[in-house]
């Protein structure tokens, strides 16, 4: 495909003969955009929108809907099907709360409940959290920028069908009592072939790899988006935090994700299923590569969940206390060496394995370090408040929330950095309700609130308020009621991962608290989820900016048409939308006879590109679906990649098939 | 079931005996100079992390609280959206420092405790190999003298006073050796060979645990552990030098020979009977233990009766298999299991 150079950006010129010549080209090619139909002054309003909705509608019905490369429509489905398996992860925890709510209960035995708090673990962790934040960020990242698309909207697409079939398969083995029961962590040799007959554990390690696949391209598609489509103006130092956070969230899943993908995938099932011995001490394999390189990955995973919430904090505290957020370059800078810092820790989780004492040092340091940069984080946020002017609606009760909340968990987390009292408390239900306060308070509650924030944009009306709040209070007295007591119940001896205790070690208590208020925390949960869908018929309409918010994805209609903006944005400011002297300022001369978006430089947002966005397309979903079939197939027997490899290849080959090199000539206005 | 249930609820106050309800498999026990240590590095911890969360609620009460008209607050309705107070900047640098030099105290804090423990752990005076299986524990009281090196399972005794390095080895998958009341864990890993140290301070029964998640019945993999006196100690270990006693009646006799001829001997060593294997508890004085099955339930000979009868309903997947004894040769065993003091 070729890209065409923006007229104005042409290269400058050396010699006078040269400068000439092109300002001859330069006139003959204003003459011709006078004539040619892109947007702009002499196409504006509903004509612009008619031919912008012809360009870049997708076709209807089922094959348009699987065909579909529209951001929105992507983003849409990555959140709703999060949701789903949040809800069905948060079945199993329920379950389990209800088999600990007393001693030695038989309610489900040890086997299922194993299944049930694999299923748990790594249902949020690789189905709900991760995709969740970046289906959020699919969707609101292209309109934060002010763009029309993503960069690679097919690859997009791809990635929300790899997890789609991730997530079903992993389901799908649970229902026919194959799922995974060794943990969300899978540790050898457990998981090895001797430890671990049947097919459960190969089903995690595969379903791993296809959330990992879809991880990745999500993190790709995101860090392109970010750094090269911004509206004109929007340098990098006035870039939303939201977008600084996902482009730090994409950068970290593109180093973290390939150590979980090689450690399941390439080493792990050979293991299982050629017979190499990668994790097997007797045959001079090393158990511990698997901790090693499953936590390389497993410690950045979770600030790829906590620095997107970040993002949602900074948005709402920005709206909400009506000024932007307190000392933005060090709001970044900190989203920057948290990510940075996060791939020392790794060994914070193996304090107990028996490293040399010296690495554990700099490992509790490199733990505790991460404080700081959050602790500023944090600093920024009361700051922002403390010269704003708070208003109290759902989003920021939400925020509060999470202060509330999270930094109990980051308080934690410091403890747990120490190698004495980790030592004590590793493994423990005090771990449990450490990071249950990290993930649920510093990744839930703003996800709760953003969504509460974005509703309107998304679907054009309003969440009920009051029905916000009583499920704002129900989710968070729920929580603490649930989570605080495990502190005190790891520490009188509760061991994690246990599917029951015996009585008289005063673990009754605490246990019987904590099930009562999962109870209480889920009832919270499903009056949002009803909120959500009453208020898709029953919400007030919210018209572009019901909240009064600054950044651009409120300077479009809500719901936003299929091509984001009918004039691509300028910025002026961090705050463009409160910064505004008049009308928004727009950048014109995009084609309308096909999709089309502009592409900016990376530091400067100095226009650079107009860059041709590609057609809906089947290939991605084809492409999606064979790749599925070779790691669904690879369960069974490892022919399957040889020979899963030709469809594979066709799907590429298609997929990449190149288009006509010549651009078909523009329509002139008529 | 609910017998079960009930013998376990019955014996358990019994084995609290001397220590108090919450000691008993718990951080607060202090039963150790190691968990003593942790206490007290723990409340520092607690301290200054505290101190830490007040400052943030403070200052987000005042921030959410403080009083201010339209025309103070630096928004966008009054277009000084882009300025904040003065002093925030400062502010911000003492705060960042706040952090510093708290995490700096904390983690020094947690250095010296570390080597502190570290110390303590190099001047050992005794040695036992503990080796962790799906779902108990092997352990082995190392003695120069072959003669007085003994096998047991399932239950620790360690004299007080007397710094014990446990040798920690895994026959099968990673487990971890936890007794809250003594101290902190550390893995059991195959093919490595970790150690852990402790200096008993306390006499008194306590529970330790699998901690890391080890399969089916991670659950109910546990073990007792007694700290008793030195010279209680050292009888300890002398009695279970001794082989097994022989059987004395009838019934004793027909349960000897089944064990020690029949499908038990396969797996389980009984000392001084042809019963010899090696990939189970030893049996040589089982009777003389506080707890079956890796402190699945407590010793007594209803409990024996029904884990000899049918193990795979009291602890779902364990390896012992059920085997179907008929109801003679289930009372001969137990009546002989019971001899095993």
């Amino acid at each position: 495909m070729t890209d065409v150079r923006a007229d104005t950006f042409d290269a400058m010129p050396t010699r006078e003969s040269e400068r000439e010549r092109v300002e001859a080209e330069n006139r003959r090619l204003a003459e011709e955009r006078k004539r040619i139909a892109r947007d702009g002054p002499k196409l504006k309003g509903a004509k612009l929108a008619a031919r912008l909705d012809a360009a870049w509608n997708r076709p209807p019905g089922i094959i348009g809907w699987l065909a579909t490369v529209d951001h929105k429509e992507i983003g849409r489905r990555y959140i709703l099907t999060a949701l789903g398996f949040l809800v069905l992860g948060g079945i199993m925890a329920l379950i389990m709360r209800l088999q600990l709510a007393k001693p030695d209960n038989g309610m489900i035995g040890a086997e299922r409940y194993n299944q049930l708090f694999s299923m748990h673990g790594s249902t949020m962790m690789f189905l709900f959290a991760v995709p969740v934040m970046e289906g959020v960020a699919v969707y609101m990242i292209p309109l934060m920028l002010g763009t029309r698309s993503t960069a690679f909207p097919r690859l997009n697409a791809f990635s929300y069908f790899m997890y789609l079939f991730g997530g079903l398969m992993l389901w799908i083995a649970f229902v026919l009592n194959m799922a995974p029961d060794v943990g969300w962590f899978e540790y050898t040799p457990l998981s090895g072939p001797q430890y671990s007959p049947g097919k459960h554990t190969d089903i995690w390690a595969q379903m791993v790899t296809y959330t990992e696949v879809a991880a990745l391209a999500a993190a790709v598609v995101l860090v392109c988006t970010i750094l090269k489509a911004r509206a004109p103006g929007m340098t990098l130092a006035r870039m939303p935090l939201f977008a600084w956070a996902m482009l730090v969230v994409g950068i970290m899943i593109i180093f973290a994700m390939p150590a979980v993908a090689l450690v399941t995938t390439v080493l792990l099932i050979p293991d299982r299923l050629v017979g190499t011995q990668f994790f097997n001490a007797a045959e001079g394999g090393d158990a511990l590569l698997f901790q090693h390189m499953f936590w390389f990955f497993g410690h950045p995973e979770v600030y790829i969940i906590f620095l997107p919430a970040t993002g949602f904090v900074s948005v709402i505290v920005e709206t909400f206390c009506r000024r932007p957020v307190f000392a933005h370059p060090v709001v970044v800078l900190a989203l920057i060496s948290t990510g940075i810092l996060s791939f020392g820790l790794w060994v914070h989780h193996m304090f107990a394995t028996g490293l040399p004492r010296v690495g554990y040092s700099f490992f509790t340091a490199a733990s505790m370090s991460v404080s700081i940069p959050t602790g500023l984080q944090i600093f920024c946020w009361l700051a922002t408040m403390w010269d704003g002017k708070p208003r109290f609606q759902v989003p920021m009760l939400y925020v509060v929330g999470f202060i509330v909340t999270f930094v109990i968990g980051g308080l934690t987390g410091v403890i747990l950095a120490s190698v004495p009292l980790d030592l004590q408390l590793h493994d423990t239900y005090f771990v449990v309700a450490h990071f249950h306060y990290v993930l649920i308070g510093g990744a839930v509650f703003p996800l709760l609130g953003i969504f509460t924030y974005w509703y309107p944009k998304i679907t054009g009306r309003m969440m009920s308020e009051t029905l916000g709040k009583i499920g704002f209070w129900l989710v968070f007295l729920g929580f603490h009621t649930t989570f605080l007591p495990m502190h005190w119940s790891g520490m009188l001896g509760m061991p994690r991962r246990v599917y029951t205790y015996p009585a008289g070690l005063g673990l009754e208590l605490p246990n019987l608290i904590s099930t009562i208020g999962s109870f209480v925390l889920a009832f919270g949960v499903v009056l949002f989820v009803v909120n959500g869908v009453l208020s898709l018929y029953r919400g007030v309409i919210a018209g572009p900016n019901p909240w009064g918010a600054a950044s651009l994805e409120w300077a479009t209609s809500s719901p936003p048409p299929v091509y984001n903006f009918e004039h691509i944005p300028i910025v002026e400011s961090s705050t463009p939308l409160w910064d505004l002297d008049g009308e928004l300022p727009v950048a014109t001369g995009l084609r309308v006879d096909q999709k089309e978006m502009l592409l900016t430089t990376v530091v400067a947002a100095a226009p650079d590109l107009r860059e041709p966005v590609p057609q809906a397309s089947l290939w991605p979903f084809i492409a999606a679906c064979a790749v599925g079939l070779v790691f669904a197939a690879s369960i069974f027997s490892a022919w399957a990649v040889p020979f899963g490899l030709i469809p594979c290849g066709i799907a590429l080959i298609a997929w990449f098939w190149p288009k006509d090199m010549q651009r078909k000539p523009e329509p002139e206005i008529s | 079931m609910s017998g079960r249930r009930y013998a376990r609820a019955a014996l358990l106050p019994l084995l609290l005996g001397a220590c108090s309800y919450q000691h008993y498999q718990s951080d607060f026990g202090a039963a150790a100079t190691e968990d003593r240590q942790f206490l007290t590095l723990f409340w520092i911890f607690m301290a200054v992390c505290g101190v830490m969360y007040a400052l943030v609620i403070a200052f987000l009460i005042a921030g959410l609280a403080h009083r201010r008209t339209e025309a103070e607050a630096n928004v966008v309705e009054t277009g000084r959206h882009h300025r904040s107070h003065p002093l925030m900047r400062t502010t911000l640098i003492g705060w960042t420092a706040l952090i510093g030099v708290g995490l700096a105290a904390l983690a020094i804090a947690s250095f010296f405790a570390d080597r502190s423990m570290a110390e303590a752990a190099t001047n050992e005076k005794l040695s036992i190999t503990l080796t962790g299986n799906q779902w108990w524990w092997d352990i082995v009281y190392n003695s120069n003298d072959a003669s007085k090196t003994m096998r047991t399972a399932n239950e620790l005794h360690l004299p007080v006073g007397v710094p014990t390095r446990i040798l920690l080895n895994s026959a099968d998958v990673i487990h971890s050796l936890w007794i809250p009341s003594l101290g902190g864990k550390q893995d059991l890993i195959p093919g490595r060979q970790n150690d852990i140290t402790f200096v008993p301070q306390k006499i008194g029964i306590f529970r330790g645990q699998c901690a890391e998640f080890c399969g089916t019945q991670h659950a109910h993999m546990a073990l007792v552990v007694v700290v008793q006196s030195y010279p209680d100690f050292i009888k300890w270990w002398d009695h279970q030098l001794q082989p097994a006693v022989a059987p004395r009646t009838p019934l004793q006799l027909a349960g000897y020979q089944y064990v020690t001829n029949g499908p038990c001997s396969a797996c389980h060593n009984i000392g001084g009977t042809p019963a010899s294997g090696t990939v189970a508890p030893d049996l040589t004085h089982l009777a003389s233990r506080k707890s079956l099955a890796a402190s699945t339930m407590p010793m007594s000979e209803g409990n024996l009766y029904g884990w000899v009868e049918d193990p795979q309903s009291l602890k779902p997947g364990v390896k012992m298999p059920t085997i179907g004894l008929e109801p003679d040769k289930l009372h001969a065993v137990v009546a002989y299991l019971e001899t095993l003091k």
